[in-house]
């Protein structure tokens, strides 16, 4: 069994952005660029299941601009077989994600596409949905416990009422939630052997991905500041502030 | 004009609070109309709910017993064939929305605006990224629908009781997929209020330490009349269900008081309660990021500080 996995670059997590003052974007000029943490998340569970016999092959996708090979082999060095490169300079929405990602289902033929439920710069939390939905095949969001046994996934989803035990047959695709795993760390001796692990380099244009309106982002703005609060000295304090203001 | 269509969300029959937020949404587009859809096995008892939101023109009703459990690969195709004739289709940005909206809007064949804060026009939306640290005004384009998830903490539920919209019970030509089963749900069962719609909620973090301490945090909600919720660490620790935890990758909430004890305050915890009216940090660092945006502070062990605090109710 061949697994898909989305590999997306994001700005770390332990980055604090900051928005430019004219509101055209967000500052990014020199910030750690790292692997999206849902999409490490995806990569473990897809080299788990590698680990148990159930996969055969690993492959980590990344769309975006041309310096997206150093992050790739990061991926391979994490344990991937080989990386998939659709190169762009443009911004990738969700909706192209999905398309393109469905054109590499179409190429690959894999059984399970395994990817982050968001992304943690645009938060979207969108593309796995889309491309079920395109590929016509079942889709398992928000996974924190996934079973692969007879041609199906048996997957555990956190859902806002609690957990949610849904049946899906493969083909399908399922995005990850933060307690699916926890994802091994990179040790050097795989940083070298990546190097020879092999890349393989699609121009987004060769791929024929139907084009769509593109949500157009007009500003970017700081989120609305709280004023600086008080600090009370005892819990008698704190009671009596909060009784003031009614709230209890 | 625009017309909206609002995805009822629905649990055991219920109409869930999210549903009345998301009208609240579209409101705000000043259209024509808002209709509300649910989609269910036994539809009538959540019509007649959802019929009394004020604002709503009409409740719309596709009765299957494929309905039954909200599994998005059986609902979405549903929804994109209810969506001809609409301008607009809102979902809540709850686990139930995120998992069907982009279904709907991938076979519809257009983007999704996710987590919408506020209406600016029609087809401007405010909505947030990087874990809320950054606003993005987004247009989309009105040349076809609008599919979107809208924030809930940032909208007041739409108020429930005057309105009597007509409830009409409609069916559309979709094929249903079987290759999706739902198997089960285990729901955390608790008398307390709901976390997501609760006024005040009182929330614990690594600092409480282990899952029997938690039995403060518990106890101190009750006497309050709080619901409860957790940090991510708290829940990866095992201390609570995954249901409670509030942020980025959980839930957002926006009750009149949170009380956080034992709760550092990462980015991805605060973008879960910028919204609340009144946040309260109890923790022993005086240096922890929560007291820069808490609205009052109380340095201390919140094992010595919450029987205090009992003590002074
Ligand atoms: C992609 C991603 C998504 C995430 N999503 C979320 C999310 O949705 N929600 C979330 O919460 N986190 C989320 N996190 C995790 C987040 O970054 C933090 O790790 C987490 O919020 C820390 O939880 P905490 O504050 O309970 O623990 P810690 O940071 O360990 O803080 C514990 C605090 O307790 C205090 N303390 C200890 N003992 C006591 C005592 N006796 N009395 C008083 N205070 C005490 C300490 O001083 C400390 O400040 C996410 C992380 C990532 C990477
Ligand atoms: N440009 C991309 N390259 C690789 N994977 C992506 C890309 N965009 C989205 N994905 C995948 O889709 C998931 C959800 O992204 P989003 O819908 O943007 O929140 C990510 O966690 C990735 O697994």
């Amino acid at each position: 069994m061949k697994i898909l996995v989305g590999y997306k670059r994001v700005v770390d997590f332990n980055v604090r952005i900051q928005v430019k003052p004219d509101g055209t974007g967000v500052m990014t000029d020199g910030v750690k660029l790292s692997a999206n943490p849902f999409d490490d998340i995806a990569l473990e569970e897809a080299l788990r299941l590698r680990e148990k016999g159930i996969a055969t092959e690993v492959v980590v996708v990344g769309i975006g601009p041309a310096d997206l090979t150093a992050h790739l082999r990061n991926g391979l060095a994490m344990g991937a077989n080989r990386a998939i490169h659709v190169v762009t300079a443009d911004e990738v929405q969700p909706l192209t994600a999905a398309r393109t990602l469905l054109k590499l289902v179409e190429k690959e033929q894999p059984e399970l596409v395994i990817l982050g439920k968001q992304a943690i710069d645009d938060d979207a939390n969108q593309t796995g949905q889309m491309l079920a939905a395109l590929w016509d095949r079942p889709q398992a969001t928000f996974a924190s416990k996934v079973e692969i046994a007879d041609g199906k996934a048996t997957v555990t989803r956190e859902v806002d009422a609690g957990l949610e035990t849904i049946e899906a047959q493969l083909p399908a695709v399922i995005t990850t939630d933060l307690r699916l795993n926890e994802p091994r760390f990179i040790k050097l001796p795989d940083i070298m052997k990546a190097k020879s692990k092999p890349i393989d380099t699609i121009e987004f244009g060769s791929l024929g991905v139907e084009a769509h309106d593109q949500l157009k982002t007009t500003q970017y703005a700081a989120p609305p500041k709280r004023s600086k609060g008080v600090m009370v000295k005892d819990a008698a304090e704190l009671v009596a502030a909060l009784k003031q203001k009614g709230l209890l | 004009m625009s017309k909206i269509l609002v995805i009822a969300e629905h649990l055991n029959g219920k109409l869930n609070p999210s549903t009345a937020r998301a009208v609240s949404a579209a409101a705000a587009v000043k259209g024509e109309a808002i209709d509300v859809l649910v989609l269910a096995d036994n539809v009538d008892a959540i019509a007649a709910e959802a019929a009394r939101i004020e604002g709503v023109s009409k409740v719309l009703t596709i009765a299957r017993a494929e309905n039954a459990h909200p599994l998005a690969a059986v609902l979405a195709p549903q929804v994109a064939k209810a969506a001809a004739g609409y301008s607009h289709v809102f979902f809540p940005s709850t686990t139930f929305g995120k998992d069907v909206a982009p279904r709907a809007a991938a076979l519809l064949g257009v983007a999704q605006v996710s987590d919408v804060m506020s209406v600016e026009s029609a087809h401007t939306f405010k909505r947030p990224i990087y874990a809320g640290n950054a606003i993005v005004t987004v247009e989309a384009n009105p040349a076809h629908a609008v599919v979107a998830t809208i924030r809930t903490a940032s909208w007041p539920a739409a108020a429930t009781g005057a309105n009597s919209a007509p409830v009409e019970a409609v069916s559309v030509d979709a094929a249903l997929p079987t290759h999706t089963r739902f198997v089960n749900l285990q729901q955390g069962k608790s008398d307390r209020p709901d976390l997501q719609s609760a006024s005040k909620v009182v929330s614990g973090g690594r600092g409480v330490g282990s899952k029997e301490n938690f039995e403060i945090i518990f106890k101190l909600a009750d006497k309050i009349g709080a619901a409860v919720g957790a940090s991510r660490a708290a829940v990866d620790a095992g201390y609570v269900p995954n249901e409670l935890q509030v942020g980025q990758t959980g839930k957002i909430i926006a009750p009149e008081l949170y009380l956080a004890f034992g709760i550092s305050g990462a980015i991805q915890h605060l973008t879960g309660i910028k919204d609340a009216g009144t946040i309260v940090a109890i923790n022993k660092d005086g240096e922890a990021p929560i007291f820069e945006i808490a609205d009052i502070g109380l340095v201390g062990d919140l094992f010595k500080l919450i029987p205090d605090i009992e003590q002074a109710l």
